[in-house]
């Protein structure tokens, strides 16, 4: 019965853990017309840690940009007052991330508010970037 | 030779005032046409437009230190970076 018990216990675990090795990547995967925006570059990563679009748009493609922004916004939040910063702060210091890890082909805006594709070189950040 | 005493002082000083604002006043006069012969400051409009950075207040330091938190939540959260 104990043994019985104990080895349904851990059959539970080892789906659960099996359940979550494949949730958590499918997770973690943009979202397929957010993936596609982002690789024909009608969006691009914001120098403030916000995403933007870039040129035109439509109302879908709006609420697309507005919704992760708002998630976005949301995390810099909770994480900034964890971190005993402001919102601004962390925002940009996310941003500077955010652009750094934009893969080539893709839009990023440089601290003066221009539109530039990322190439393999480096992309022009806020000077006080890390 | 008393009263001569008693008003002297009293007319001196009335008139030394009156002759202070006319030396001060030409001494400022002076002042200026100096200032304006050697000591001008030209300023000309630049030529590109002034851009003001909204995140001035945001220091580098504060950047620095809030970086590797902030590099695990963006990769904790991708789908939405």
């Amino acid at each position: 019965m104990n043994t019985g018990f104990t080895r349904a216990a851990l059959a539970l675990s080892a789906a659960a853990v099996a359940l979550a090795g494949i949730a958590a990547p499918a997770l973690a995967q943009r979202d397929p017309a957010y993936e596609a925006a982002r690789q024909s570059g009608k969006v691009g990563e914001k120098a403030d840690g916000y995403l933007g679009i870039v040129s035109g748009g439509d109302a879908a493609l709006q609420k697309l940009v507005n919704d992760i922004n708002i998630k976005r916004r949301a995390l810099y939040a909770q994480k900034a007052q964890a971190a005993n910063a402001t919102l601004e702060a962390y925002a940009l210091t996310a941003g500077c991330l955010a652009i750094a890890r934009t893969a080539p082909g893709e839009k990023y805006q440089t601290p003066d508010g221009k539109w530039m594709t990322r190439t393999s070189a480096d992309p022009i950040r806020d000077p006080r970037c890390p | 030779m008393k009263v001569a005493k008693l008003t002297n002082p009293a007319c001196r000083a009335h008139k030394v005032p009156m002759g202070g604002v006319r030396r001060a006043g030409t001494a400022m006069m002076a002042m200026l046409g100096s200032g304006m012969a050697a000591g001008c400051i030209s300023v000309s409009a630049p030529d590109k437009p002034i851009v003001i950075e909204l995140n001035i207040n945001v220091k580098q330091e504060v950047v620095y230190r809030l970086a590797p938190g902030a590099q695990n939540t963006i990769e904790e959260n991708s789908s939405i970076f």
